[in-house]
């Protein structure tokens, strides 16, 4: 019975691996710029998933190219540029700041920075505190007031 | 009156990114292959795999490159666009038979009709990424000099045709090779 539950078990555990490739490497920096590489590109079937999250069949080959580059001795830049000529700079995640990412890079920036503005100029222009003159007669009303509001 | 010309002023900006936003169509990435020569292949033919075919043999011709497969939805769509295209002889029509099944795709030329002068199979993908595909159907266009001057993603429909692809291709015919 115990032997039957422990085969039942592993077969499970095969299961909850068989979404992921079993992929062998040379060394563990190897490994660890493979791991960097598929969680920095961009699957362009699901585009807000990288190609280490998606399953698209288009991820699938591209974790193979990955896979097959740095096997073959490539740098991660070599990587990466091998997909920017390509799939363009859209498929980095973190794409380099030129002309055309400009926008996309000060774009949050300069939104920021108009943001606290607008905050400043209406915080300032609040401080000047509310001042009115009150003739002594309504002093002594208000006063009366609230005396009379302290009894009730 | 400053007081709502301001907040009226930020919204129509707003309204304006956003309708641009909205019009946009997040599939269309520009592909850094315009205006490059078009990457090396070289494939068994669909129907004659012991025949292969590279884009060197296209030299000297204009010729449209059209990703499709037989799993493809909107390939279907696009199908009846591009034997209508096919009829008018104005450029060769090579297919790239994408990630499929060899008999599944003769099946469906056999079916649909085939406009393609001829197609390739790239069964694992490789020349897909070497043309930067990633949603089938894509079409090329390259000129006599092997160089890719445009590409179009998502099925090709006949004002696609007309507007785009029938002037684009006069234009490139008229080129020296």
């Amino acid at each position: 019975m115990k032997i039957l539950m422990l085969v039942l078990l592993l077969t499970l555990s095969g299961f909850a691996g068989a979404r992921v490739e079993y992929r062998e490497f040379a060394n563990a920096e190897q490994q660890q710029a493979y791991d960097d590489l598929i969680s920095e590109l961009r699957c362009l079937v699901c585009q807000n998933q990288t190609i280490a999250d998606s399953n698209a069949d288009l991820a699938k080959d591209l974790r193979r190219q990955v896979y097959e580059m740095l096997q073959q001795g490539k740098t991660k830049q070599d990587v990466a540029d091998f997909m920017t000529q390509r799939y363009g700079d859209f498929v980095l995640y973190n794409p380099p700041f030129k002309a055309k990412t400009g926008v996309l890079w000060v774009g949050p920036v300069v939104f920021l920075a108009i943001g606290l503005i607008a905050v400043l100029a209406f915080v300032r222009r609040n401080k000047t505190p509310a001042t009115a003159e009150i003739s002594a007669e309504k002093r002594k009303k208000i006063h009366s007031l609230l005396e009379k509001g302290d009894k009730s | 009156m400053l007081k709502y010309i301001i907040p009226l002023v930020i919204f129509i900006v707003m309204a304006v990114f956003l309708a641009v936003g909205l019009n946009l169509n997040p599939r269309d990435i520009p592909s850094p292959l315009i205006d490059k020569p078009a990457p090396a292949f070289s494939a068994p033919k669909l129907g004659a795999p012991s025949e292969t075919l590279s884009q060197a043999d296209m030299k000297g011709k204009v010729w449209l490159f059209n990703v499709w497969a037989s799993w493809c939805v909107s390939c279907r769509s696009e199908h009846p666009i591009l034997n209508q295209l096919a009829q008018q002889k104005a450029a060769v029509i090579v297919g790239l038979n994408y990630k499929d099944e060899p008999d599944a795709a003769k099946n469906w030329l056999t079916q649909l009709g085939n406009p393609y002068d001829v197609s390739i199979m790239d069964q694992d993908g490789r020349i897909g990424i070497d043309w930067g595909v990633y949603g089938v159907p894509e079409t090329f266009v390259i000129d006599k000099k092997g160089v890719i001057r445009y590409k179009h993603t998502g099925p090709v429909t006949s004002q696609d045709v007309q507007a785009i692809f029938l002037p684009l291709i006069a234009k490139l015919q008229a080129e020296n090779s």
